[in-house]
């Protein structure tokens, strides 16, 4: 097995590094330092002692750190989403709150308003019966009176026209005529009497 | 100019000798700290703040966590997580041998044999040892398929080869891909510097160059995607350990 490992390398390559591979050769117990035996022992001896001391500083120490701190990550992400979720929850409830508080406002300020609107209905509608009847009043009042100051200005009229008319005759025919037929001739159509 | 075998050398750096065994400091064992100490360095830096939201190095600490815990769990389940810094371990090892093997001037530890088999072997081990202790001897369903019982004399050979060919093949997948990656790296490099010293040739030394420079990217892709394969299979060979012979 190990002919045909430096057979072929020596033919590819230069006199020189022939010379330097024979050379290596002839002082190995092996020509080709792999299979030395030689060389085994010491190469054991230090595998046994860098592979264990690995072994060890990564199972004792490098190992527990990496987990602890992978797995004191993966807690805090848990703890974080749960943590987001009760938030959420109670964000949740508030919003549900919220909107139950402003219905049931808007609720209760429909009624009040429907009240107050209702109140200032019927108060409205009583001021109004009140003046009705305040003006009915005012109303017969006022007509009793005109309906007394016509009959009072009629009479008057009646007077006027007496006192007018017996003054004209007066000048007309040049003396007086009894107040009497005078009134009897403006207060009504009567049949003339020869005078 | 070195030849393409030559970066393999394992060069003593401090002779050690540890009760008969040797046990010296070498390149290989150089990069073998450079790669924990890197990865370790990585996973200390990147995660010192702890931070809720992360910074990009620790984006990357956490991603290639999240990565590798994934695999786990994707092929053996949440019970296999008690395998996860094994897992860990042997990806971020791999990956950072491999990839300091891409440094020019780096020395690939997973271009060893001895290195992949080493880790493959210690894969199988914890299988087979964690296998017995979770299941006994019912462990050894796992080479008994789900067949009609005429076809067992056939198959149960096939499973037990099959199993016996895991580290095996884990291991020389491994190897093999990080050794012919800078075989071929190193030569076709080879090529532009031979075909400069070479006159008139060295008019068409870009051509290899451009070769070169693709194949570098490309074996960035085969560091990582190797690294990845081994975590896997482990994966998917300790899930058999887990949960027995019910496939």
């Amino acid at each position: 097995m190990a002919s045909p490992g430096s057979g072929p390398t020596a033919d590819v390559l230069s006199g020189t590094s022939t010379v330097v591979l024979t050379a290596a050769e002839g002082k190995a117990g092996s020509n080709f330092p792999p299979f030395d035996a030689s060389t085994f022992a010491p190469q054991l001896v230090w595998l046994a002692i860098t592979f264990g001391l690995l072994y060890l500083v990564m199972s004792r120490v490098a190992l527990p750190r990496v987990a602890s701190v992978l797995a004191e990550r993966r807690e805090r992400i848990q703890r974080d989403l749960a943590e987001a979720e009760r938030l959420k929850a109670e964000t949740d409830a508030a919003l549900a709150a919220y909107e139950k508080a402003l219905s049931d406002a808007r609720g209760k300020a429909q009624g009040l308003a429907k009240g107050m609107r209702d109140k200032v209905a019927s108060e409205t509608d009583r001021e109004r019966r009140r003046v009705d009847e305040a003006n009915a009043v005012r109303l017969a009042e006022t007509e009793a009176r005109i309906a007394d100051t016509k009959s009072k200005a009629l009479a008057n009229v009646d007077q006027l026209a007496t006192d007018t008319a017996s003054a004209i005759v007066e000048r007309l025919i040049g003396h007086q005529v009894s107040s009497d037929d005078v009134r009897h001739a403006v207060s009504g159509p009567r049949p003339l009497t020869p005078a | 100019m070195a030849g393409p075998i030559e970066q393999f050398n394992v060069k003593t750096l401090m002779p050690l000798d540890f009760a008969g065994i040797d046990a010296s400091f070498t390149n290989a064992s150089a990069f073998m700290v450079a790669a924990v100490a890197l990865a370790s360095g990585f996973m200390y830096f990147a995660m010192r703040h702890r931070a809720l939201v992360p910074g990009r190095l620790q984006s990357m600490a956490e991603v290639t966590y999240e990565f590798v815990a994934s695999t786990v769990r994707d092929n053996i389940g949440e019970e296999g997580m008690k395998f996860f810094p094994l897992v860990f371990s042997l990806f971020m090892f791999v990956l950072l041998c491999n990839l300091l093997g891409m440094v020019p001037g780096g020395y690939t530890v997973t271009s060893q044999l001895v290195v992949t088999a080493a880790l493959a072997l210690l894969v199988i081990g914890i299988v087979i040892v964690y296998g017995v202790m979770q299941h006994g001897a019912g462990f050894l369903k796992l080479f008994v398929p789900d067949v009609p019982p005429i076809l067992l004399p056939l198959m149960i050979p096939i499973e037990v080869i099959s199993f016996l060919a895991r580290p095996l093949t884990l291991s020389v997948r491994l190897f093999a891909n990080m050794l012919a990656g800078h075989i071929a790296l190193k030569i076709f490099a080879g090529f532009v510097a031979s075909l400069l010293a070479a006159g008139a040739w060295g008019i068409i030394s870009p051509l290899p160059l451009l070769l070169t420079t693709a194949l570098t990217a490309l074996e960035v892709l085969v560091a990582v995607l190797q690294a990845y394969v081994f975590a896997v299979l482990t994966s998917v060979y300790l899930n058999d350990a887990v949960h027995g012979a019910h496939h």
